[in-house]
C-alpha cells in the first residue's frame, strides 16, 4: 500500500518508523525538540530526541561517539554548509574509526542535510557541495529525488553500519509523491532507471532528476528517446546500471547542479571514459552550475544553474543535431 | 575503586607504562625503521593515567588522544598486541592499520582515539551520552592535553555536556606545551597566570587542577569527578599538571631519514636546562617508588622485583612485535566498511 506524501514528510516518516523499531536510534540537533510535545520527543522522549546548542562539531563528534558506544544517532543539521564548520568530524572521524581500530568499532551514524536552496539565499547556502563529501573511504553519501527513495533511503542509512551522508534537497521538500506504507527500504548502490530510451543515457541526481525528465520529455517531441538514471546513491555509486545504459545509447550526457570541477558528474565521466570508452559514439558532455558562487538576484541564480533546455541541448550536440553547449 | 588507591597496582602500572615508552622510544635506534610517521610518549604522564583510570569500575569508558599507550596498558590491553601495533604488524591491536596514534581496545573499555588535536573530546562525550541512557551509572573518562583547549571541540563540547549533565570527568593533561609552543605563549589563563581549570567556570561546571604527578591526588580528584557523574551531577575538568619527559614526538623527517627522538622543547628550542632538570628531579615514577618503600607498601627489593618484570614483559613485547609478520595485503581494504 502506498499513498501521497511530500519527500519531507517521508523523511520524518523513515526516522520515526526506525525509532519506533530500534531503541538506539536517537534524533538530535539544532531547533529540535525545544517543547514536551513535540513531534518525535512525544513518542521517543528526551532520552533519544534532544534540542543541541549551535555547535556542529559537538553534534557531528558526539554522534562519532555515541556510535562507537553501541546507539545509532541521526544527527539533524538543516542545511549542508553547516557541515563545513565541522568537516573534521564529518571526513577525517567518523569514517576513519572502523578502519583505524582494525575493525573495533563501527560508526552508525546518519548526517542529515538539506542542500541546493537554489531559492534567493545567495551564496552561503545554496550550494551543492556533495563532492566534499565524495572520495572518503567509508562514508556513505546518498541523495534522495522522490518521496520514496528518501524514505527507503532514510531507513537504510539508519540501518547501516557505517558513517552516512543523507542529503535532501530542499527544492524538492514539498514534492508531493507515492510513499509506500509500513517498512520500505531502498538499497544503497541500486540507480533507478526514470524514463527508458534508446538514443541518449542522462544521468541526474536531486532536483536534477525532474528537470532530466523535463528535458527528455521535450526531446520526446523531437523523436529522442533519452534514458534517465538517478543513480540515488552516489558513495556507493552503480557504474553497472549507468554502463549498461551507455552500452545501449552510446551517448551520455551528466546533468549536475554542482559546478563543473565539484561535481559527482566528472566521477561518472571518468569511470564510463575508462570502462565504457568503446561504447561510445560521441563524446561525454556535462551540463553542470556555472563555476560561480550562486547569485542572489533571481535571474543570475537561474542563469548559473542547468535547466531543462540546456540539457536538451546538450543531447541535440551528442547526437550530432546541434552544436556542443557552451 | 577510588575509595582506597592500591599503591602496588598504581606503582606497578606506572612502572610498566615507563618501560613499554622506553622501548618505543628505543626502537627508533636499536631498529631503525621498524616505528614509522609519528609517534608520542607518556613518560612523564604515568602517575596522572594511572591515577586516573584507577577510578574506573567494569562499564565505564575511556578516549584519548594520539598520545595513547598509557591508558590501555593500565587498563589491561596486552602489551605484545599494543607494540605490535606500533610495529604494524598483524598481530597489532589494531590489526596494523591504526599504528600508534589509534590504539583501539573496547574490550577493555578503551573506546579509541583521534589523532586530531581537540576531536576526540565529543566523541568521549557522545559515549557519555550512551552512558546516561543506559541507566548503569558509567561513566566516560576523557583525556587530552592543554593545546586541545583552545580547540573548538573543547568549548562546544563542555557546553553540552554541562548543560546536559553527561557522566564524563574531562582530564586536561597539561604539559605545558603544545608542540613547540609554551603555555603562556598560547593560552590567555596561562598568560594571565591562571590555572587552565578556570576554564570550567565558563561552563558552570568544577574546574580542579591537581598535581598529575601524584597518582593519589589524581586518584582523589577524579574519583571526585567520577562519583559526582555516576551520581548523574555532570561533568568536571580536571587540570591535571604533568611534564612529558619525551620531546612531543619523535623527529618528523622524510624516508631515507633514520627517525629518533630529539631532546625535549625547554632544551631543544627554549634552552631552558633548568626547567627540565627540575622535570627530571619530579620524575613521577621514582617519587612513586620512593614513596611505596618508604610507607612500608613495599620492600625494595618487592619494587625492584616488580620494575623487573616490568622490563621482562616489555622486552618480550617488543621480541613479539620484531617476530610477527605483516598483515596480509587484503587487509587494508577489509575494514573500510562495516555494511
Amino acid at each position: 500500500m502506498s499513498r501521497e506524501l511530500p519527500y519531507i514528510a517521508a523523511i520524518d516518516e523513515a526516522i520515526h518508523q526506525e525509532m519506533a523499531r530500534d531503541e538506539t536510534v536517537l534524533y538530535y540537533g539544532q531547533n529540535l525538540a525545544t517543547v514536551e510535545n513535540a513531534p518525535f520527543v512525544s513518542d521517543f522522549g528526551a532520552d533519544r530526541v534532544r534540542v543541541t546548542p549551535i555547535s556542529e562539531t559537538a553534534e557531528i563528534g558526539m554522534a562519532v561517539g555515541a556510535a562507537m558506544a553501541g546507539l545509532r544517532p541521526v544527527v539533524e543539521l538543516y542545511m549542508a554548509e553547516f557541515m563545513l564548520v565541522a568537516m573534521d568530524q564529518v571526513t577525517n572521524e567518523a569514517p576513519r574509526m572502523r578502519a583505524m581500530s582494525g575493525g573495533q568499532v563501527k560508526v552508525p551514524l546518519v548526517l542529515k542535510a538539506g542542500y541546493g536552496f537554489a531559492a534567493g539565499w545567495a551564496g552561503q547556502h545554496t550550494g551543492v557541495i556533495t563532492n566534499m563529501f565524495l572520495g572518503v573511504p567509508g562514508l556513505k553519501v546518498v541523495a534522495p529525488a522522490t518521496p520514496a527513495d528518501a524514505k527507503g533511503l532514510m531507513a537504510t542509512a539508519i540501518r547501516d553500519d557505517d558513517p552516512v551522508v543523507f542529503l535532501h534537497h530542499y527544492l524538492l521538500t514539498l514534492v508531493h509523491g507515492d510513499v509506500p506504507e509500513g517498512e520500505y527500504l531502498v538499497p544503497f548502490g541500486q540507480a533507478s532507471v526514470r524514463r527508458t530510451g534508446g538514443d541518449v543515457t542522462l544521468v541526474a541526481t536531486g532536483w536534477m532528476v525532474d528537470r532530466a525528465l523535463a528535458a527528455a520529455e521535450l526531446l520526446a517531441g523531437e523523436g529522442i528517446e533519452a534514458e534517465v538514471i538517478d543513480p540515488r546513491t552516489l558513495a556507493p555509486l552503480d557504474m553497472p546500471t549507468i554502463l549498461s545504459s551507455v552500452e545501449k545509447t552510446g551517448r551520455l550526457v551528466l546533468v549536475d547542479q554542482a559546478p563543473r570541477h565539484s561535481a559527482v558528474s566528472g566521477v561518472i565521466a571518468g569511470e564510463v571514459a575508462e570502462h565504457g570508452f568503446g561504447l561510445l559514439k560521441a563524446p561525454i558532455v556535462q551540463v553542470t552550475a556555472l563555476d560561480a558562487t550562486v547569485p542572489y538576484s533571481e535571474p543570475l541564480e537561474a542563469h548559473v544553474l542547468p535547466d531543462e533546455d540546456r540539457i536538451a541541448s546538450a543531447v541535440r550536440s551528442v547526437l550530432g543535431t546541434a552544436p556542443v553547449a557552451a | 575503586m577510588s575509595s582506597k588507591p592500591d599503591l602496588t597496582w598504581m606503582y606497578t602500572q606506572m612502572v610498566r607504562i615507563r618501560e613499554f615508552e622506553e622501548r618505543v622510544k628505543r626502537t627508533f635506534t636499536d631498529h631503525p625503521g621498524v616505528i614509522r610517521g609519528h609517534t608520542h610518549l607518556a613518560d612523564g604522564v604515568e602517575a596522572s593515567i594511572v591515577g586516573s583510570v584507577s577510578t574506573l569500575r567494569e562499564g565505564d569508558q575511556v578516549l584519548a588522544t594520539y598520545r595513547c599507550h598509557g591508558y590501555p596498558l593500565a587498563m589491561g590491553t596486552s602489551a605484545d598486541a599494543m607494540m605490535a601495533e606500533i610495529y604494524g604488524k598483524a598481530t597489532g591491536l589494531c590489526k596494523g592499520i591504526g599504528g600508534s596514534m589509534h590504539l583501539t581496545d573496547p574490550a577493555n573499555g578503551f573506546l579509541g582515539t583521534s589523532g586530531i588535536v581537540g576531536q576526540g573530546i565529543p566523541h568521549a562525550a557522545g559515549a557519555a551520552w550512551a552512558a546516561q541512557i543506559r541507566g548503569n551509572q558509567d561513566v566516560v573518562l576523557s583525556f587530552f592535553g592543554d593545546g586541545a583547549s583552545k580547540q573548538g571541540s573543547f568549548h562546544e563540547t563542555l557546553n553540552v555536556a554541562s548543560l546536559w549533565k553527561l557522566p564524563i570527568v574531562f582530564v586536561m593533561e597539561n604539559n605545558g606545551y603544545n608542540v613547540v609552543t609554551q603555555s603562556f605563549q598560547e593560552d590567555a589563563n596561562a598568560a594571565a597566570g591562571q590555572d587552565l581549570s578556570i576554564k570550567a567556570t565558563g561552563y558552570a561546571m568544577p574546574g580542579v587542577t591537581i598535581d598529575g604527578g601524584d597518582p593519589v591526588a589524581v586518584h582523589e580528584a577524579v574519583g571526585a569527578a567520577v562519583q559526582r557523574a555516576r551520581d548523574g551531577e555532570g561533568p568536571t575538568l580536571v587540570e591535571s599538571k604533568v611534564y612529558r619527559l619525551s620531546a612531543h614526538g619523535n623527529l618528523i623527517a622524510p624516508p631515507g631519514v633514520p627517525l629518533h627522538y630529539p631532546e625535549h622543547e625547554a632544551i631543544e628550542v627554549f634552552g631552558d636546562t633548568e626547567q627540565y632538570a627540575a622535570a627530571l628531579r619530579g620524575d613521577p615514577v621514582p617519587r612513586m617508588r620512593g614513596r611505596v618503600v618508604s610507607e612500608g607498601v613495599l620492600t625494595s627489593d618487592e619494587a625492584e622485583r616488580i620494575a623487573q618484570e616490568a622490563r621482562d614483559e616489555m622486552q618480550a613485547a617488543v621480541q613479539f612485535g620484531l617476530d610477527s609478520p605483516y598483515p596480509e595485503l587484503d587487509e587494508a581494504l577489509a575494514y573500510v566498511h562495516a555494511s
